[in-house]
């Protein structure tokens, strides 16, 4: 049972989260918001800029170009991976032997590390000595990801769906799985198709997941790093250099980090509210 | 030992769940009656210490114990949930409670043979709960409450979620089960027939107030409006509006001669009520009142009828021991009589009961 | 709507059933006629569910076949078997209107739009849902949803039977009354064949013509209300069925009386004095009257205890060591102590090995 009398010492509890939140978040965050208003020479050198590097982010070129790719990659990322998803979900067999084996083999790819993911498929799509290269030399493509930017984008967002469908698959899987008997038995009792029961009984009843799924997806995918910049480098060209990376050539290369804080800023504030728009149209739309 | 509640009143985000109400219970048992959502369990959570009041007092033996902690009270409350911990044993259930307050391992031992025997559970003690019925479950959940001897026992609809045979089983019971106890026990029901049996005083709670209070019988024969009836009825008391004048009783289409015992009442409209047992479908006798009737529904329990029936617009309820069948729409006649009929005024109050004053 | 034939049918979920005990269902033959309201009764584990099931066609009994007029369905397909089902908990669309769920079985058919459209509004009105056709069915209250799930089963008119699991657990109280009422009054003017499932002793009698009681996977009786209540076949029955239940008391046969300890109770028993591991007798409380006097069918009794449960009184006493309960009015005056049991003669059983033996005049 639970005593509900008022104590004010309760409160102690709470401070080890406010600490912890603030020196992981708020202080950080802090740190890249004082940057972002100043131009910075040496430790001892600051300039107040105002919001000068934020004009400049907004109208820099090769950010524009960056984020056009990102967004271009996201939306095709989860238009691939969710229906990829449910529908390998929708085939994964629902009891018997076969059941862990196949949920083993799905987690697999998500347990491997971003940039050993990379590399592996550097080596896998290489013409000369990966496997996938040269399947598709020998199927008579001309198919070359360090050369032709169409190959490197195929290459990366096939990378990206192999290694992160299963997350889709799994929380379809589970919210398949959450269904009650009697709603299948009362669709066939209804003379209901196999796509009238997807399309009234499950897809409604995944809903919930999937709003879970397609914003873990675009939050990842909107931040991919590690596994084009070991693959691709961000080339041929800038084909393939999404945000993440086009901050870090800022931030780390040209060592401009009052720019590189305003973009961070930017970048932060693009994800949110790309965020909040995904949660609002998805929730309203599961309540009308 | 006795309990008070002085003012109390509970509302929540601006709604109130109980309003301002005094109640004083005493050792023994107490029931709570009234329907879904009319307070029960909110009065129950304030008189254990789960939650305050948002004002009033509560005082135990005297004592003001509104913002003690529940752990420094001595309450024990049982749940709808057949609550028991799923990986102790029978035996370790109902020692548990011991076990925390530290008692002597001998008397435990001696307490939690003594009550599992009250209980009927003394030859579970082994198993786990899930290996028990859900009534033999709600047995140990009981026992648990009943072991440290509480000052306060709370029971809160114990029986709603078992089958009616347990139901009824253990329901026989529950009279033996609290007789020899000396603590204050509360009874939170719906159903009239448990206040009745269990006897005790009852308290008929609706909608947040308390409306009346007093030996259970004598709530049931004298219920103070027809609100109280309503909830102490079941099936639900029969009503309709009556005019009386002239030595006559008027219902809707039907009019007899005032019966003895309403004759002080003056002129006027009144509600007449008759519980559904005093409803027939034979004559009695010569000076019954009949009423044509169509059957809307009826229900069959086991052993008895309840004939929904409707009179112009008056929707009664006839119950006829046995078992009959009856087709919506048969044509039937309905007969009481006048002398047993309940008498409100317009505003709902008591104004006539077919029972003699208490002697 | 269809007569339903329980061929042999028994079921059991071990591959080789060597005692009656392995069996969910035992072996039983049964006739349910077309247009009947049956309920299968008996609490939790007797077998009503895998009767159901084999019915529906979730599950294929392992031995015997189930024939709706005279057509083999044993092994076809839940489709196939044009049964309905109403489920524990309402099985709706969620994502669709009412009127679209209705509609849903009989588009499904390919039948023609102008033809659901009148289809669907009769049994919208019939059910009460005109008022919320349009509105989605998702925020609707539980007792709207059943309906609407009941309705599903009634917009076709190729139903064979329409099964009911338990509809009633997840509505209120007070609004059980109403979806009774309703089932009760679409039963007894359309003729279905309806099959309802419960533990609940009050929703079988209420809604079913014909009962059939089981227990530990066997079927022990199959009567009216009223044959349930008067003439229980089997000592279950009668304790299950009524509140309090059937007295028994164990018994010798011998020469126009029952010997039930030391004490001798004038009984017509012809035919049934025949030897059995327990003879018993069973009366039902109700046919049980208390007074001073004796009588020609009365034994000496000891009243401990009597309950006012306002409606009527419940007598608890010992007759010969053995416990019995009488239900008297409400008005008569009783005591406790030393008094005469009457029974009532013609509502005097005789259960032979739990089963009820009918003297033979």
């Amino acid at each position: 049972m639970i005593n509900k009398t008022d104590n004010n010492r309760a409160w102690l509890l709470v401070v080890p989260v406010v600490v912890l939140v603030a020196f992981s978040a708020i202080i950080p965050l802090m740190t890249v918001v004082n940057y972002s208003v100043q131009d910075i020479f040496d430790p001892q050198t600051r300039i107040f800029v105002g919001t000068e590097w934020f004009r400049e982010a907004l109208l820099d070129e090769r950010l524009h170009g960056a984020l056009g790719r990102q967004v271009l990659f996201s939306l095709m990322v989860l238009l691939i991976e969710v229906p990829l998803g449910i529908a390998i979900a929708l085939c994964l067999p629902r009891r018997g032997p076969w059941v862990s084996f196949c949920l083993i083999l799905l987690a697999l790819p998500m347990l491997v590390p971003f940039n050993v993911v990379g590399t592996i498929w550097q080596i896998f799509a290489r013409a000369d000595i990966g496997l996938g290269g040269w399947l598709m030399t020998e199927l008579g493509f001309d198919y070359n990801y360090t050369a032709s930017p169409l190959d490197a984008w195929l290459t990366v967002l096939v990378m990206d769906v192999w290694h992160w469908t299963s997350l889709i698959v799994l929380l379809c899987y589970a919210g398949l799985l959450s269904i009650p008997g009697a709603y299948y038995q009362a669709a066939q009792i209804d003379g209901a198709s196999r796509w009238a029961i997807f399309r009234y009984i499950q897809l409604p009843k995944l809903t919930n997941v999937l709003v879970i799924g397609v914003l873990l997806r675009f939050m990842d995918s909107f931040m991919i790093y590690a596994e084009p910049f070991v693959l691709t480098g961000g080339g041929p060209g800038n084909a393939t250099t999404f945000l993440s990376q086009q901050l870090t050539t800022l931030a780390v290369g040209q060592f401009d980090l009052g720019p590189a804080a305003a973009f961070s800023l930017i970048y932060f504030l693009i994800i949110l509210l790309i965020c909040w728009l995904f949660y609002t149209a998805i929730t309203h739309l599961s309540t009308r | 030992m006795s309990l008070m509640l002085k003012g109390v009143a509970k509302s929540v985000g601006g709604a109130s769940h109980i309003y301002p109400t005094d109640l004083e219970v005493g050792s023994g048992l107490t029931v709570l009656l009234g329907h879904t959502l009319a307070g029960k369990t909110t009065l129950m959570r304030i008189i254990a210490g789960l939650d305050t009041p948002s004002s009033g007092r509560v005082y135990h033996n005297d004592r003001d114990v509104t913002d003690l902690p529940l752990r420094r009270r001595k309450v024990a409350m049982v749940y709808q949930q057949f609550i028991n911990y799923p990986s102790f044993t029978v035996y370790d259930n109902i020692a548990s409670p011991l076990k925390l307050a530290k008692l002597d391992k001998a008397e435990a031992d001696r307490r939690v043979r003594e009550t599992a025997e009250l209980l009927r559970i003394d030859n579970y003690l082994q198993r786990l709960p899930s290996e028990l019925s859900g009534g033999q479950q709600q047995r140990v959940a009981i026992a648990r409450a009943l072991v440290k001897e509480a000052d306060l026992l709370l029971f809160d609809e114990p029986l709603v979620n078992l089958d009616y045979k347990l139901r009824e089983e253990l329901r026989q019971e529950m009279t033996r089960i609290f007789s020899e106890r000396k603590a204050i026990a509360i009874y939170a029901t719906t159903e009239p027939g448990e206040a009745l049996l269990l006897g005790g005083t009852t308290v008929v709670m609706d909608r947040g107030r308390v409306l009346q209070s007093g030996p259970s019988l004598e709530v049931y024969r004298r219920p103070v409006n027809v609100r109280t009836a309503e909830v102490f009825s079941d099936p639900r008391i029969n009503t309709a509006s009556a005019a009386i004048a002239d030595g006559r009783v008027q219902l809707g289409a039907t009019a007899f001669s005032l019966p003895a015992g309403m004759a002080p009442l003056a002129a006027g409209e009144y509600i007449v009520a008759l519980r559904a047992g005093h409803l027939r479908l034979e004559r009695r006798d010569p000076e019954d009142v009949c009423l044509a009737a169509r059957v809307e529904l009826s229900e069959v329990s086991g052993s008895e009828t309840f004939i929904h029936v409707r009179h112009g617009n008056v929707r009664w309820i006839v119950h006829q021991p046995g078992v009959h069948s009856y087709r919506s729409d048969d044509e039937v006649k309905v007969f009481f009589s006048p002398d047993q009929l309940f008498a409100f005024d317009s505003n709902g109050e008591l104004r006539h009961t077919p029972f003699a004053a208490a002697a | 709507m269809a007569e339903i034939h329980l061929k042999n049918i028994a079921h059991s979920y071990r591959e080789n059933p060597q005692s009656p005990a392995d069996y969910a269902l035992k072996p039983c033959d049964y006739f349910w006629q077309d247009g009947g309201a049956y309920a299968l009764l008996g609490p939790s584990g007797c077998g009503k569910s895998t009767l159901l099931n084999i019915i529906s066609g979730l599950l294929q009994p392992s031995e015997g076949q189930i024939l709706l007029d005279g057509r083999d369905v044993t092994r076809s397909s839940i489709q196939d078997r044009n049964i309905a089902q109403v489920f524990q908990f309402p099985v709706i669309y969620d994502s669709m209107t009412v009127y679209d769920n209705l509609a849903f079985p009989l588009r499904n058919r390919g039948v023609e739009a102008t033809a659901v459209k009148q289809r669907v509004r009769e049994v919208a009105e019939m059910l009460d849902l005109g008022d919320i056709l349009h509105s989605r069915a998702r925020g609707l209250s539980p007792d709207a949803k059943q309906t609407i799930s009941l309705g599903r089963a009634l917009v076709r008119n190729d139903v064979a039977a329409i099964l009911f699991d338990e509809p009633l657990t997840v509505i209120d109280p007070h609004l059980k009354f109403l979806l009774r009422r309703k089932l009760k009054q679409v039963h007894e003017r359309h003729q279905l064949t309806l099959i309802y499932v419960t533990h609940d002793q009050s929703e079988a009698l209420t809604f079913a013509d014909q009962v059939v009681v089981m227990n530990e996977g066997q079927i022990l009786q199959v009567g009216s209300p009223q044959e349930l209540f008067e003439k229980p076949a089997h000592s279950f029955v009668g304790h299950f069925i009524g509140s309090p239940g059937m007295n028994f008391f164990d018994c010798e046969l011998v020469d126009g009386h029952a010997l039930i300890g030391s004490q001798k109770l004038r009984i017509h028993h012809g035919g049934c004095a025949q030897p059995a591991e327990r003879t018993q007798i069973g009366i039902r409380p109700e046919f049980l009257r208390l007074s001073d006097s004796a009588g020609d069918h009365s034994l000496p009794v000891m009243v401990e205890s009597v309950q006012d449960l306002g409606n009527y009184q419940i007598a608890s006493g010992q007759l010969e060591g053995r416990p019995v309960k009488i239900k008297l009015d409400e008005e008569q005056a009783v005591g406790t102590g030393p008094a005469h049991l009457h029974f009532a003669p013609e509502h005097t059983r005789i259960y032979l090995d739990d089963w009820l033996c009918e003297a033979k005049p």
